[in-house]
C-alpha cells in the first residue's frame, strides 16, 4: 500500500556505530563510533541500549533541540521486548510509541512518524532503531563466545544505532512517499540464509511500489533494499527481471553489503543484517548524498525477518516483510 | 509469487560451501588433537609414574582447562571457526560450551544466569552421551557378553 506524504522533512540524523562498522568502507560517515563491544557497559544488554541512549543524545545536539521538544519517539530494535529502544528512550519526547518489524524497524518507524506529522497531529518526531552483534547472537543463536562454524551465507547482525528528526518544517530533504509492505510466506525456514529468506519481501515491496507509484528504477537515483546480503542481492535482481521485467541496474544496492567491505571482513559472511544496518547506511551515507545534492531521490526498501528461535526449532517457515520510504531532494 | 520460481532463481545464488576443505581440516586437526592427547599421556605417565588411565584423565583435565582458557581470553572461537569441527568435536568443544555459555550468562547471577544455562548447549551432549552409551552398552552386552 503506497501513500504519498505532503509536509514531511528529513531534518537530520544520528549514527553510533561499532567496531566492525567502523572498519568499513562508511566509517567517516557516521557520527560517533567505538572500538569495543562493550561501551563500557557490564553486558551487551547495557551495551546496545547505551547505543541508543548516545544516538538521541547526539541527535539532540546536532538538532539544537531539548528532550521536550520532541513530540513523538518511534522505535524498535531486535531484543525480546524492545527493551533497548524503551530503555534507551526514556524521558525523551513527549509520547512513545515501541514498533517491532525486526530488521524492517527502521523504515517502519520513518512512515509511522511520517504519517502523524503529514495529518498535522504533531509537529515532530524521532525515529530510532538498534541493534548489536552480541546481544542479538545471545538470543537468536548461541553463546556469544561460542565459535559454531557459520555457512558464508549467513549475516552478520550489525552493531549500531540510528535515529532521525522527522519534522512538518521545511528542509531540503522531502519524506516524499511510502509503501508498507505485507507479510510474505515462501517456505523459507533457514535462519543462516536470511537474504533468500527476505529476498520475496523485498520484491514484493518493490513490485508494488513501482505498480502503484507508476515509476521505474530509473526514477530513482540510487535503490536500497536493507539487509539481504550479496546473495539476497542478487536474487532480488534476477527475480524482478526475470518476472516482472524490471530491471535494477547499478543504482540498486543492499545496505548489508555496503556497510562492511565484504573481501576484507570475512567474519561478516555475505553481509550485515539487523534493523541498524539499513539505518547506518541510510541515517550517514545516504542523507549525507542527499544534503549534498549528490543523489537526488532515493528508495530505500528495509526488509525484517518475523521469526522466533521457538518457532524455528518447531520447523515453521520463516515470514518476512519489507518496508519502502522515499527520500528526495527539493 | 510462485514457490518453485523463487527457488530455480535463488539457486543460482547461493552461497558455495566447500565441504570436503571443512571436512579435510576437521580430519587433521582432531587427529593432531589426537596426538597431542596421546603424547600428553605417555608424559603424565612416564612423568608422575601413574597407570595411563590416570594419566589419560588428566590430559582431558588438562584440554578442559586449555579450552575454557582459551574461549574465556576471547579467542578460541575464533580457533573453531579456522579449524571447525576438530575443535568442537573432542572435549575441547564441550568444554568450550559449558564456558561459553557460562560466562554469557554471569551478569544474570549466579542461579538465574549461570546455574540455569551452563549446560544450555553441553545439556543435549550428556543427554544423548548417555543414551548413546546405554544403546551400545546393550549391544556390547548380547554380543560380547557381560565381562
Amino acid at each position: 500500500m503506497t501513500f504519498k506524504f505532503d509536509n514531511v522533512y528529513l531534518q537530520d540524523t544520528a549514527t553510533i556505530a561499532g567496531p566492525y562498522e567502523k572498519e568499513g568502507p562508511l566509517k567517516q560517515y557516521f557520527d560517533k563510533t567505538y572500538s569495543d563491544l562493550y561501551f563500557g557497559e557490564s553486558s551487551f544488554e547495557l551495551a546496545e541500549i547505551k547505543l541508543v541512549k548516545d544516538a538521541l543524545v547526539m541527535l539532540m545536539k546536532k538538532t539544537s533541540l531539548t528532550k521536550n521538544d520532541i513530540d513523538l519517539v518511534v522505535g524498535g530494535d531486535l531484543l525480546n521486548q524492545i527493551t533497548a529502544t524503551t530503555y534507551g528512550s526514556c524521558n525523551v519526547g513527549k509520547s512513545f510509541i515501541g514498533i517491532y518489524g525486526a530488521c524492517s524497524s527502521s523504515v517502519l518507524g520513518m512512515i509511522i512518524a511520517s504519517t502523524f506529522i503529514d495529518s498535522k497531529r504533531i509537529d515532530n518526531a524521532i525515529t530510532l532503531v538498534s541493534s548489536h552483534n552480541m546481544s542479538s547472537e545471545k538470543q537468536f543463536r548461541n553463546p556469544t563466545e561460542y565459535g559454531a562454524p557459520k555457512p558464508d551465507s549467513a549475516t552478520f547482525t550489525a552493531t549500531g544505532a540510528g535515529a532521525c528528526l522527522l519534522t512538518a518544517k521545511k528542509t531540503d530533504v522531502k519524506v516524499e512517499c511510502a509503501t508498507l509492505g505485507k507479510i510474505v510466506d515462501l517456505d523459507q525456514n533457514d535462519p543462516n540464509d536470511m537474504g533468500k529468506v527476505m529476498a520475496p519481501a523485498a520484491i514484493e515491496t518493490l513490485k508494488s511500489h513501482f505498480q502503484e507509484t507508476g515509476r521505474s528504477p530509473k526514477d530513482y537515483d540510487l535503490i536500497v533494499t536493507g539487509d539481504l546480503g550479496r546473495y539476497g542481492k542478487e536474487i532480488v535482481k534476477d527475480y524482478m527481471l526475470n518476472t516482472y521485467n524490471i530491471n535494477l541496474k547499478d543504482n540498486y544496492n543492499d545496505c548489508g553489503v555496503m556497510l562492511y567491505d565484504l573481501a576484507l571482513q570475512k567474519e561478516v559472511k555475505a553481509g550485515g543484517s539487523g534493523p541498524a544496518c539499513s539505518a547506518l547506511v541510510s541515517f550517514s551515507y545516504i542523507y549525507n548524498m542527499l544534503k549534498e545534492k549528490q543523489l537526488r531521490k532515493v528508495l530505500i526498501v528495509a526488509t525484517g525477518a518475523l521469526f522466533s528461535p521457538t518457532l524455528v526449532y518447531q520447523k515453521e517457515n520463516i515470514y518476512s516483510i519489507a518496508h519502502a520510504i522515499s527520500l528526495e531532494v527539493v | 509469487m510462485k514457490n518453485i520460481k523463487y527457488e530455480r532463481i535463488a539457486s543460482n545464488h547461493k552461497a558455495e560451501e566447500n565441504r570436503v576443505k571443512n571436512a579435510v581440516i576437521a580430519f587433521l586437526t582432531g587427529g593432531v588433537l589426537g596426538f597431542i592427547a596421546e603424547w600428553l599421556v605417555v608424559f603424565y605417565s612416564n612423568c608422575f609414574e601413574i597407570s595411563r588411565s590416570d594419566a589419560s584423565t588428566m590430559m582431558i583435565v588438562t584440554f578442559i582447562f586449555i579450552a575454557s582458557l582459551f574461549t574465556a581470553l576471547g579467542f578460541f572461537d575464533k580457533l573453531v571457526n579456522r579449524f571447525k569441527c576438530g575443535l568442537l568435536i573432542p572435549i575441547t568443544g564441550f568444554a568450550h560450551s559449558m564456558t561459553s555459555s557460562a560466562m554469557d550468562y554471569k551478569k544474570e547471577g549466579l542461579i538465574y544466569g549461570i546455574g540455569m544455562n551452563i549446560f544450555k548447549l553441553a545439556g543435549c551432549v550428556i543427554l544423548y552421551g548417555v543414551v548413546s552409551a546405554w544403546f551400545f552398552g546393550m549391544i556390547r552386552y548380547f554380543i560380547g557378553g557381560a565381562s
